[in-house]
């Protein structure tokens, strides 16, 4: 609004106020409709989002969201990063999940510069990604239980994630930050201590969801918040974009790894797990059931994991090995090349996706055949499934919103890349 | 259902709205006349062995180049085809128009509020067109190649000392 209609407009209320009494006399003090600001510093709505909510009483008439709260410009960065400067930033994406958002993004560099990857390349990246859908819906279910009051929930479920950091950790070095893979492969190898540690974790863990389970299959206080909370209709759900376990709740049986399969889930035996309700509480049950499929995603994979190289033998476009770059002038001058020129994958442009725990996580890329890619689009789910939020929290009450919003589960630093 | 059976299938009732295609790495990319793209996606969501009912991504590109600079790409998935497809308009520097889809895909209303957020792509019929993701006040289109990747000199007001 410019400043000069902000000025008359100004002018008129006092002009308004001047001529009468100021006193505020209504006929009926309810019949107002009450604009609430939620956010975006809030606990409930799990980072930076922002929600302008129209009440009625405590009944929700419209509900607006606004992002750009945690914008930092990634796909201008990414405009002006080698493709390899990229992989570092996928980690800020959906932050509860960066191993994933690693692969990928590797993922459609690959499928660009048109880069086959080894057998045990694409079963190490399986468990990466599977991992980081427990420590995902981990998160998410312990979190949206917290909010609805039961915060034992979340204790148990983050102390479950703590072992999936701790492998994270011996894996990659970090337990946030990962950036563990490469264009072509990893940065490390798998090692024997992280099955030791993968099993370990997996042995306990079926024990651990069915007590959190326990802890809330028969719990009334939760079933009375959650069930019918948040209803979209599926024709609704799928008209708006939405993906992930917000679709599968629905009744829609869609799942990437499955209907588009990429790196080995073809050789997985896993089931894609769907509710009919399509309320809060059919998210939180979808998510259950999922970190179970998931876990047995992860003891196929470490069983059968093939030996082999883990870094595809591609000289002009995968990274060489850190020991002979020491010690060998070809790898020095390889990746010296890769690290000044940086890969230059042909002139194209590339859709690719995968099935992250939030939803579909896309990159789309046009090359110039240049070291950059001349644009990237990031796909990002959580800011897609936030537009069914609108239609999830309409005619419910205004507690309902902390159920939905934590049923949604979205992650700002992916809506708003 | 093969990249083929889509193009015949598409060029069967839009023969005229089809301005090219191309194919790389197994991606089909239909570009289509500006003027006809809702007709267009109207046919790729009803006809049912098409059925392409989820809008994945709406997004722009700014191609540089002195005609037809930039470009909207429609990235969509079918869910009984088990596939993607994407749609591509050319949009002219001087126009900056393009017919919203969100009465076809009503998911594709944000994706389009970026698109003009960041290119400055107005969307012909959207209900809503605000900037997504920088403030209302500001004045420039990020994306585009001549916006700076250091952004420019008080072109976002900061908090007074």
């Amino acid at each position: 609004m410019s400043s000069r209609s902000e000025e008359t407009r100004k002018s008129k209320i006092l002009a308004a106020l001047e001529d009468q009494d100021t006193s505020v006399v209504l006929d009926d003090p309810l019949e107002n409709a009450m604009v609430l600001n939620m956010g975006p510093q809030h606990p409930a709505t799990h980072g930076v989002l922002r929600l302008l909510v129209k009440l009625d009483g405590e009944t929700v008439v419209a509900a607006v969201p606004e992002l750009g709260y945690l914008h930092r410009g990634y796909e201008k960065i990414a405009e002006n990063a080698s493709y390899h400067e990229f992989i570092p930033h996928t980690d800020r994406l959906d932050y509860l999940s960066p191993i994933s958002n690693n692969v990928g993004y590797v993922l459609a560099v690959e499928k660009l510069a048109g880069i086959e990857i080894p057998a045990r390349a694409k079963y190490i990246r399986v468990l990466c990604c599977e991992m980081a859908r427990i420590a995902s819906h981990l998160v998410a279910t312990g979190s949206m239980a917290m909010d609805v009051g039961a915060l034992t929930v979340l204790l148990w479920t983050f102390r479950e994630r703590e072992k999936l950091l701790d492998i994270y950790d011996v894996l990659t070095g970090a337990r946030f930050t990962t950036s563990y893979t490469r264009v072509g492969g990893m940065s490390q190898d798998w090692t024997p201590q992280c099955t030791t540690m993968l099993k370990a974790f997996l042995e306990e863990f079926e024990q651990d969801v069915k007590d959190v389970e326990k802890l809330l299959r028969a719990n009334r206080i939760f079933i009375d918040r959650c069930e019918g909370v948040g209803f979209v209709p599926r024709e609704r759900i799928v008209a708006l974009g939405v993906t992930g376990p917000l679709l599968r709740a629905a009744g829609v049986p869609r799942d990437l790894r499955r209907d588009v399969p990429y790196l080995s889930y073809p050789e997985m035996d896993f089931d894609v797990i769907t509710a009919a309700e399509s309320d809060a509480l059919a998210r939180f049950y979808v998510r259950i059931a999922e970190m179970r499929e998931s876990a047995k995603i992860l003891r196929q994979a470490v069983a059968n994991l093939p030996e082999g190289p883990f870094r595809a033998d591609a000289p002009k476009q995968v990274l060489p090995q850190k020991g002979p770059t020491y010690t060998r002038m070809e790898e020095l001058i390889q990746d010296f090349m890769l690290t000044n020129i940086g890969i230059d994958p042909p002139v194209g442009e590339i859709y690719s996706a995968i099935e992250s725990s939030k939803g579909e996580l896309g990159f789309y890329i046009v090359s110039d055949g240049t070291g950059q890619p001349w644009r990237m689009k990031i796909r990002s789910p959580s800011m897609t499934n936030l537009q069914a939020l609108p239609d999830m929290v309409r005619g419910g009450m205004i507690s309902d919103i902390v159920a939905i919003i934590g049923s949604i589960d979205p992650v700002m630093g992916e809506a708003d890349k | 259902m093969t990249n083929d059976d889509i193009l015949a299938r598409l060029n069967a009732t839009h023969a005229a709205n089809i301005l090219s295609h191309q194919e790389y790495r197994g991606d089909l990319t239909i570009v289509v006349r500006k003027e006809a793209i809702v007709k267009v996606a109207m046919t790729v969501r009803d006809d049912p062995a098409l059925a392409f009912d989820l809008v994945i991504d709406v997004l722009g590109v700014d191609m540089s180049r002195p005609e037809n600079r930039f470009e909207v790409v429609y990235v969509l998935y079918s869910i009984t085809g088990r596939r993607h497809l994407c749609l591509k308009v050319l949009v002219d520097e001087e126009t900056l128009v393009v017919p919203s889809v969100t009465g076809v895909w009503p998911g594709a209303n944000w994706h389009e509020r970026e698109t003009f957020d960041m290119f400055g792509i107005r969307f012909e019929g959207h209900p809503d067109l605000r900037r997504l993701y920088m403030p209302e006040e500001f004045e420039y289109y990020p994306l585009r190649k001549d916006f700076p990747l250091l952004g420019i000199p008080d072109s976002l007001p900061l908090p007074r000392r």
